[in-house]
């Protein structure tokens, strides 16, 4: 007992409920995908499930379609939120608050209701539904994240800088491309990669607003695992992790706790 | 000319972001069961809405979504925050390892955080169901609730818990006088963060709620959408969500707003009895 009280005194030891937690729950089921992935349906291990994704196109294919448009999303958001993001900055700031909160706002309501909304809003123009309306959906739905953290970090930069370019001669123009843009990268880098991971990876958005034409990675996964293809679809996750994995190894290096803290 | 064109550009983007949402506030006062048809002006789906009218089914979604989105905020909220009074004490490797796990459930797409459960839960021979969601959902709410509480932490004096403790009080009591107080803030708003994270939650439940027809709202409105359409009384649903937000948003920014103000005078009134 005074052994079990020592202990719990430590403040260190109270991680450990959390730690044992993560180890089963985080750290085993990505262990349990790489086992299943690399497993044949009998158990034994095997590349079987690898070598069918290379030599079946439509699987291939899709994931090819898929980081296309995950790309063009997220340049579209970087066009679109970059400026935003800008005028946000030069704000004042509660009023810059009360505008990011209005952006915001919409990711409180379900997701799959937005999509449905913006399904609305194509019948409502007329519109056909397909390809545009997935990257329309895609940006509505990914844009907020782009702007946060670079807002964040335009917001955070020291306005002396701005000046003392200014004083040296710099154009205003000069100012934006030599100062402001080069200091923002690290929100840039994180607001790539909170839009494009997403995006990469979504699924039910893209049967919604193509009325099940077009199907995305996410989309694939989630059929093969539903089917019962477990060592499949595991091994199909894997492939969604790794290229997640190389686009976080970018990122590592630049972020400057650029996201934190949405609320 | 500036001005008026960088404020006309992000009133572009709002109207563009609110369109949608508007579309739906709007058919949410008319009857017609196609999002689109404009039949007249009616509460009736409002009324449905709350004297069951509408299925069983989509009331039982809804009493599912929140009994499940209190239990796992709960919970997430006391693993998180004892976790996080843990790993602020915790040192280098160990630290860097724990918050390097942290981050795991907020880095994967949510298909991986889905996926990667439903197969533990299969290895394990677990049914799904009810507590797997719940297990699940405290997955990836546990990691935002000790990054609301952590900084708390690390920006409080150490030396205010070795005080208490010198002057005599137990651990226990330091904890519970000295460091609470000082992280409630970050509780709370970890809380409020996972309830809505496991309120909007769709992939990770899809993949863990089993066969035996548990649905929460997220589920439900996508069963609904591959039959065909919405229940409409859904959108008398989002049109109320969306208010209850905003009003709590606006309580929420005018609270810190009034806090930041008393700080500020504070601030200044101590700065006049020192200087």
């Amino acid at each position: 007992m005074k052994r079990f009280m020592k202990f719990f005194n430590r403040r260190r030891s109270w991680s450990l409920p959390y730690v044992i937690f993560m180890a089963i729950f985080v750290v085993m089921p990505l262990v349990l995908i790489m086992i299943y992935a690399f497993q044949s349906k009998d158990g034994s291990f095997s590349m079987e499930n690898f070598h069918r994704f290379i030599n079946q196109p439509e699987a291939a294919n899709t994931f090819i379609y898929s980081i296309g448009i995950a790309l063009i999303t997220t340049i579209i958001c970087l066009i679109l939120g970059y400026p935003a993001a800008y005028i946000l900055s030069r704000l004042k700031l509660s009023t810059a608050r009360l505008v990011v909160m209005l952006f915001i706002l919409p990711m409180w309501i379900n997701v799959l209701v937005r999509t449905l909304a913006t399904v609305a809003l194509f019948d409502f123009l007329r519109l056909p539904l397909g390809e545009g309306a997935l990257i329309f959906g895609m940006v509505y739905n990914f844009l907020p994240f782009m702007i946060y953290p670079i807002y964040n970090v335009l917001q955070k930069m020291d306005g002396s800088l701005i000046e003392a370019a200014e004083d040296l001669g710099a154009t205003p123009r000069q100012v934006f491309t030599r100062v402001v843009f080069p200091l923002s990268t690290p929100g840039i880098v994180s607001g790539i990669m909170m839009v494009f991971m997403p995006t990469i990876s979504t699924f039910a958005i893209s049967e919604l607003l193509t009325m099940n034409n077009i199907k995305l990675f996410g989309t694939t996964i989630q059929e093969n695992i539903n089917n019962g293809m477990w060592h499949y679809g595991a091994a199909l996750s894997l492939i969604m992790l790794i290229i997640i994995g190389i686009t976080s190894l970018f990122t590592d290096s630049s972020e400057d706790g650029a996201n934190e803290g949405l609320l | 000319m500036k001005k008026i064109l960088s404020t006309g550009y992000l009133v572009l983007l709002l109207v563009m972001l609110y369109a949608p949402i508007v579309i739906i506030a709007i058919f949410s006062f008319t009857e017609s069961r196609v999002l689109g048809n404009w039949t007249g002006f009616s509460t009736e789906l409002y009324t449905s809405l709350f004297s069951g009218g509408v299925n069983n089914s989509l009331i039982d979604a809804i009493k599912n979504t929140f009994i499940i989105a209190f239990v796992a905020a709960s919970v997430s909220t006391l693993l998180g925050t004892v976790a996080a009074i843990g790993i602020n004490d915790l040192r280098y490797r160990k630290r860097r390892v724990v918050n390097f796990v942290n981050n795991i459930p907020i880095l994967n797409p949510d298909i991986i955080t889905g996926i990667s459960l439903f197969l533990l839960f299969i290895s394990l021979g677990i049914t799904q169901g009810y507590t797997t969601v719940i297990l699940a959902h405290i997955t990836f709410c546990t990691p935002y609730v000790v990054l609301s509480v952590l900084p708390r932490l690390t920006q409080m004096n150490p030396n205010i818990y070795e005080a208490a403790l010198d002057l005599g009080a137990t651990p226990m009591q330091a904890i519970r006088r000295v460091i609470l107080p000082e992280i409630r803030p970050g509780m709370i708003s970890g809380f409020i963060l996972a309830f809505t994270l496991s309120i909007d939650d769709f992939a990770v439940t899809i993949f863990t709620n089993g066969t035996n027809g548990l649905e929460t709202l997220s589920t439900y409105i996508y069963a609904d959408a591959r039959k065909g359409g919405l229940t409409p009384e859904l959108r008398a649903l989002s049109t109320i969500i969306l208010v209850v937000v905003l009003v709590l948003l606006i309580v929420v920014n005018l609270r810190a707003r009034r806090q930041a103000k008393q700080a500020e005078q504070a601030a200044s009134f101590n700065g006049k009895t020192i200087g």
